[in-house]
C-alpha cells in the first residue's frame, strides 16, 4: 500500500492532506518538527547542509517510521542548493536501508511533462485531468484561506490586551478551516476565522511597531524552525509583516512572476542586480521595499551556512545604512536556543521603541506610551 | 592606469588569461602576492563571519589593494559552459566588495554568461576594454593573446604542476621538474582551486604531501575535455560548476589506476561542499573504494593538525599497500 507524505511548512500541511487525499492517495500526515525530528535529521545529513534539510531529514525518517513510502517534495534549479536536496535525501534514505520513492516536483514552468509525470504518479483514482484541476484550485483557496488568517494574527497579536488570546484564537479557528472541504465552506470558514479573529479585545492606543522579516522560505514559514519569532515579536508588541507566503512563493515560481515579484527585483537592483539563488536577492529588494513603507525595522532570517542570504547580508549593511533602517539577521541552526534568540529580539525592539520615540515627528506618542 | 586583480578566488583559474589581457591594451596589473596573515585578519574583520574562509581571504586581498589601484577587476563570472553556474557568493562577488567595504576603488564588474550571446566571454572582454577606451582592434588582439596564454597554461597544469607554479613558467620562465620515484604514493586532492592552491588557505597541504614523497594531483591537472565525460552519479545535474568539477574529478580519480588516495579539502561552512562530499563517499562506496579523507580547513586551522592527520591518513594507505602485496 502506498502511503504518501511530504515536508511540514507552517500550517500547510492542512492542504496537502486534502489534495493528496482528494487523488485518492492514504496521506501520513508528517508531524511538526521537535527535538527529536531534529536529532534524527542531525545525525544523518551532512554537518555543514542547511538547516531545512536536516528538519526534512528528521521529519521523513518519523513520517517513514509511521509508514510512508512515497515521499512528494519540490525540487529546484539552482543555484540554490535546495534543488539538490531531494537527490541527497533520497541517496542517505536509501543507504539507510528505507527504500522509499521520492516524487519530486520541480518548476513546471521549465520541466512540464515532470509536473504531468508526478501527478499522473499520484493520483491513483485516475480522476479526470478537469477533476485535478478542481481539487487543485480548491486546495489553493485553502492555501490562501491559511496564509489570510495568519496574516491577521500578525496584526492583532501586537494589540491583544490579553496576552496570548491571539494564539489561541489562531489555533482554533485552523480548526475550522481544515475541516471545510468545498470551496464554499472553505471561504466560509475563512470568514468566520477572520471575524473571530477580529473579535479579539485590543488596545488601540498601543504604540506598536512595525518589523518586516525577510530571508530564506523554510525557516520563514516553519516556526518550529524558526522558534516561534512571529508569537514572539507579537507578544513584545511587534506587528510583523512577512515578506514570503506560500501562496505568493507558489506563483511567482510555478506559471508566471507576479507584479510583487517584479517590484522586489527591481527594488534589488542596485545593490544586487543577479539572481544568487535562494531568496538573497530578495531579502534585499524586500529590505528596501519595507524602509520605503516606513517599517522601523527589518529582521532577516536565515539558515546556518546558507551562501545566498550571507551574501545578501553582506549587501544589506550598506542598504540599512543608506535606507536607515535596522536590520537583525539571526543565522539559524540546531543549536539555536530560544531564550538566546527572544533576549536578542527583545533588546532589538527595545531599540526600535527608543529610535522610533526620538524622531522628531513622533513628540505626540510619547504621552501614550507610558 | 592600475587594475588592481586580488589574488584570490578566480585566480588561480584565469589570472594569465586577464593578466595578458590587461597588459596588451597597456595597463598595469597589480596584484596582491600570497595571502599573509594580515590579510586573512583584515578578512576576517570586514567580511560577515558566516562566509567561507575563501570569501574572508578574498576580502582582505581587496582591502590590501585598497588606495594602490584605480580599478579593481571584480567579473561577475556567473556562467562559462552552458551548463552550469558558478557559487552564489561568485555571482554577488563585485557587490559584496562594493557594498560590504568602505572606500573601495571603483569595481570594474562585468557579466560573463555564456548561456546568452549577449553576455558571452568575448563580449565581456569587449566591453571591458571599451571602458579602458581601447580600440577594437586592440582589443581583439589582446582578447586572442589572452585566450593563447590561457590554453598554453592549461597545458603546462596538464603536465603536472599547480597553478602557482604553472603561472611562474609562463610569466618568469622558471622550470619545474617533476621527478616520480618508484614506489612513490600518488594522492588525488580534490576540491576548489582557490582553497587548494592558496598554500595559506590550506595551510600547504601541497607542500606538506611532497614532502612526505607523496605525489599530488589536483583537478587542475585534468584535463578539461577529459573531466567533462567522467559520470559523477549524483543524478541529477550539480549546478555549480566548481562543484561539479569536483565531483567529476573525485569519480575520475578514483576509476584511475596509480591514485592511492583521495583528499576533499572543504572549506568550513562551504555550503556546495556538505553535499559534494556526501556524493563522493556515496560514489566511493558503491565501486572504488578507494582510501578517502575529506579535511576542513577555517582561519583557524593549525600547521600540527592538519600535518597530524596527514601522516596518519598516508600512513594507513602505505600500510594497506603493503597488504596487498
Amino acid at each position: 500500500m502506498r502511503k504518501v507524505t511530504f515536508p511540514h511548512m507552517g500550517e500547510s500541511y492542512r492542504t496537502f492532506k486534502m489534495l493528496l487525499n482528494d487523488l485518492g492517495n492514504e496521506v501520513i500526515l508528517p508531524p511538526r518538527p521537535s527535538r527529536r525530528t531534529l536529532n534524527l535529521g542531525v545525525q544523518n545529513t551532512p554537518e555543514f547542509a542547511c538547516f531545512p534539510l536536516k528538519i526534512l531529514m528528521g521529519t521523513y525518517l518519523e513520517t517513514i517510521e509511521m509508514g510512508a513510502n512515497v515521499i512528494v517534495t519540490s525540487g529546484g534549479v539552482g543555484p540554490c542548493r535546495a534543488g539538490l536536496y531531494a537527490e541527497l535525501h533520497k541517496k542517505i534514505l536509501h543507504d539507510l536501508g528505507h527504500p522509499v520513492e521520492m516524487i519530486v516536483f520541480e518548476p513546471p514552468r521549465l520541466y512540464p511533462f515532470n509536473f504531468i509525470r508526478n501527478v499522473y504518479k499520484l493520483n491513483p483514482c485516475r480522476l479526470s485531468i478537469k477533476a485535478i484541476i478542481e481539487c487543485i484550485k480548491r486546495a489553493w483557496r485553502k492555501l490562501q484561506a491559511l496564509d489570510n488568517v495568519e496574516k491577521a494574527t500578525h496584526i492583532i497579536r501586537p494589540r491583544e490586551l490579553k496576552p496570548g488570546a491571539t494564539t489561541k484564537t489562531y489555533k482554533k479557528v485552523l480548526e475550522w478551516i481544515d475541516k471545510a472541504y468545498t470551496t464554499r465552506e472553505i471561504i466560509d470558514a475563512e470568514t468566520a476565522a477572520l471575524i473571530e479573529l477580529d473579535n479579539i479585545p485590543r488596545d488601540p492606543e498601543r504604540l506598536v511597531l512595525k518589523v518586516g522579516i525577510v530571508g530564506e522560505i523554510y525557516v520563514l514559514l516553519e516556526p518550529a524552525s524558526n522558534l516561534e519569532i512571529e508569537e514572539t515579536l507579537g507578544n513584545l508588541g511587534v506587528e510583523v509583516e512577512r515578506s514570503m507566503f506560500l501562496t505568493g512563493w507558489t506563483r511567482d515560481n510555478t506559471w508566471k512572476e507576479t507584479v510583487e515579484g517584479l517590484t522586489v527585483k527591481d527594488a534589488a537592483k542596485p545593490y544586487l542586480p543577479e539572481l544568487i539563488g535562494g531568496h538573497g536577492r530578495d531579502s534585499i529588494g524586500n529590505t528596501i521595499l519595507y524602509s520605503k513603507r516606513n517599517f522601523d525595522g527589518v529582521i532577516q532570517l536565515a539558515p546556518f551556512t546558507c551562501i545566498p542570504e550571507i551574501v545578501a547580508r553582506t549587501i544589506l549593511t550598506s542598504v540599512s545604512r543608506d535606507y536607515n533602517i535596522p536590520v537583525l539577521t539571526f543565522f539559524l541552526d540546531e543549536q539555536t536556543g530560544k531564550a538566546g534568540m527572544t533576549t536578542r529580539l527583545e533588546a532589538f525592539v527595545d531599540l526600535l521603541r527608543r529610535k522610533k520615540l526620538q524622531a522628531p515627528d513622533n513628540k505626540l506618542l510619547t504621552a501614550s506610551t507610558f | 592606469m592600475r587594475i588592481g586583480i586580488p589574488s584570490a578566488l578566480f585566480y588561480y583559474v584565469y589570472f594569465p588569461m586577464w593578466k595578458v589581457f590587461f597588459e596588451e591594451l597597456g595597463v598595469q596589473v597589480i596584484t596582491t602576492g600570497k595571502t599573509t596573515r594580515r590579510m586573512l585578519d583584515s578578512g576576517v574583520r570586514e567580511a560577515l563571519a558566516d562566509a567561507c574562509v575563501p570569501i574572508k581571504v578574498f576580502f582582505g586581498h581587496a582591502l590590501a589593494l585598497k588606495g594602490k589601484v584605480d580599478f579593481l577587476f571584480i567579473p561577475r563570472i556567473v556562467c562559462l559552459n552552458k551548463k552550469t553556474v558558478y557559487c552564489p557568493k561568485f555571482l554577488g562577488l563585485p557587490d559584496m566588495i562594493r557594498h560590504g567595504l568602505a572606500d573601495m576603488p571603483p569595481v570594474i564588474d562585468v557579466r560573463i554568461d555564456n548561456r546568452d550571446r549577449k553576455n558571452g566571454i568575448f563580449s565581456a572582454y569587449y566591453a571591458v576594454g571599451k571602458m579602458l577606451n581601447a580600440s577594437p582592434l586592440n582589443i581583439i588582439r589582446a582578447y586572442l593573446k589572452a585566450r593563447l596564454t590561457q590554453l598554453k597554461f592549461q597545458r603546462v597544469l596538464n603536465s603536472g604542476l599547480q597553478p602557482l607554479e604553472a603561472m611562474d613558467v609562463i610569466f618568469k620562465g622558471k622550470k619545474y621538474q617533476s621527478v616520480k620515484q618508484p614506489g612513490q604514493l600518488t594522492f588525488a586532492l580534490v576540491g576548489y582551486p582557490y582553497a587548494i592552491h592558496d598554500p595559506y588557505i590550506s595551510v600547504g597541504v601541497v607542500e606538506k604531501l611532497r614532502q612526505m614523497s607523496v605525489q599530488v594531483l589536483t583537478p587542475d591537472n585534468v584535463p578539461p575535455g577529459k573531466l567533462n565525460w567522467q559520470k559523477h552519479g549524483s543524478g541529477k545535474r550539480m549546478f555549480w560548476t566548481f562543484s561539479e568539477r569536483t565531483l567529476r574529478a573525485a569519480a575520475y580519480f578514483a576509476r584511475r589506476s596509480g591514485v592511492d588516495g583521495i583528499i576533499h579539502l572543504t572549506a568550513f561552512g562551504c555550503g556546495p561542499d556538505s553535499i559534494v562530499d556526501r556524493f563522493i563517499r556515496f560514489n566511493n562506496k558503491n565501486g572504488g573504494n578507494i582510501p578517502f579523507m575529506s579535511l576542513t580547513i577555517d582561519e583557524h586551522s593549525g600547521e600540527a593538525g592538519i600535518g597530524t592527520r596527514l601522516e596518519a591518513f598516508v600512513d594507513m594507505v602505505k600500510r594497506k599497500k603493503r597488504g596487498d602485496r
